[in-house]
């Protein structure tokens, strides 16, 4: 079940801070490089390695239109991580719901104690 | 009745952090006797997941935590630690270790790190879990136990649309 940590790994893709900064711009739509370098502030071979990582994990497709590569999400590729995240959430969101009812019931003893003791 | 304080928010501030925020509706006091009571955990450590059948709880600095849960499904899991750091009602700093065959050595423990800060009688609560290593906090994603990758949420929630 481990995972071998490789850049081939959508998790660890998209595990550096500028990557995922292209995919959020990506996520607003297809986009051509340029675009990419000019909204992220870095240089063309920057970006251009990072598209590459993520081209190898499938998180971005490209396809070319006249003269101009164009890049766009692939949501597919992210579901594992889209799921994990569900997954820690949803765990956690349901212990916190659990967690109000004890605050709860804390609380009006709280209250029931002040009022007791005058 | 219940006032529900929505939900909780996860986002991964460095490759190696986990951060869970959540809000209560109250008072900090509240909140951190509900984290630290035994008896209190056990009604909600589980979320409607399981049952607790162990919440050992040795409140000090150096004494020793473990929880038992036995899942739905039957299975068991288990987490134990030590802590570190206890400032009452405000920070409480602990390891956690998840408890299966090929899981991190003690000296692998995660550290979490739990604040209460409290804003007109509501608390937030910031859970902090960090990993030594990547590679650590890779192992804990593939145990699908707790902590891991994760993206920012307006990011998600961009993913979410483009996965319907």
């Amino acid at each position: 079940m481990a995972r071998a940590a490789t850049t081939a790994d959508a998790f660890n893709a998209v595990a550096e801070p500028r990557r995922r900064q292209i995919l959020d711009v990506l996520a607003g739509g297809e986009r051509p490089v340029n675009d990419l370098v000019h909204r992220l502030g870095l240089t063309q071979p920057q970006v251009s390695k990072h598209l590459r990582v993520l081209r190898e994990v499938g998180a971005v497709a490209v396809r070319d239109e006249g003269r101009q590569r164009l890049y766009r999400l692939n949501g597919r590729a992210l579901k594992p991580i889209h799921d994990w995240v569900k997954d820690y959430e949803r765990t956690w969101s349901e212990r916190f719901e659990q967690l109000d009812a004890v605050l709860e019931d804390l609380k009006e003893s709280e209250a029931d104690g002040k009022g007791a003791g005058g | 009745m219940t006032v529900s304080s929505g939900t909780a928010k996860v986002t991964l501030p460095s490759d190696t952090q986990i951060l869970i925020t959540r809000q209560f509706d109250a008072p900090k006091h509240l909140v951190y006797r509900a984290w630290t009571t035994p008896e209190l955990v056990r009604r909600w450590w589980s979320g409607y997941r399981g049952e607790m059948t162990v919440v050992d709880i040795d409140l000090r600095v150096g004494g020793r935590w473990r929880y038992v849960m036995v899942a739905n499904g039957g299975f068991e899991v288990a987490f134990h630690g030590e802590f570190r750091e206890i400032e009452p009602d405000e920070r409480i700093v602990t390891t956690e270790v998840y408890e299966m065959p090929d899981a991190p050595l003690d000296e692998d423990a995660v550290i979490n790190i739990v604040t209460f800060t409290e804003i007109d009688g509501r608390t937030t609560l910031h859970l902090m879990t960090e990993c030594r290593t990547k590679e650590l906090r890779d192992t804990i994603v593939d145990s699908g136990m707790e902590g891991g990758m994760q993206e920012q949420m307006d990011v998600l929630e961009e993913l979410a649309r483009s996965l319907r």
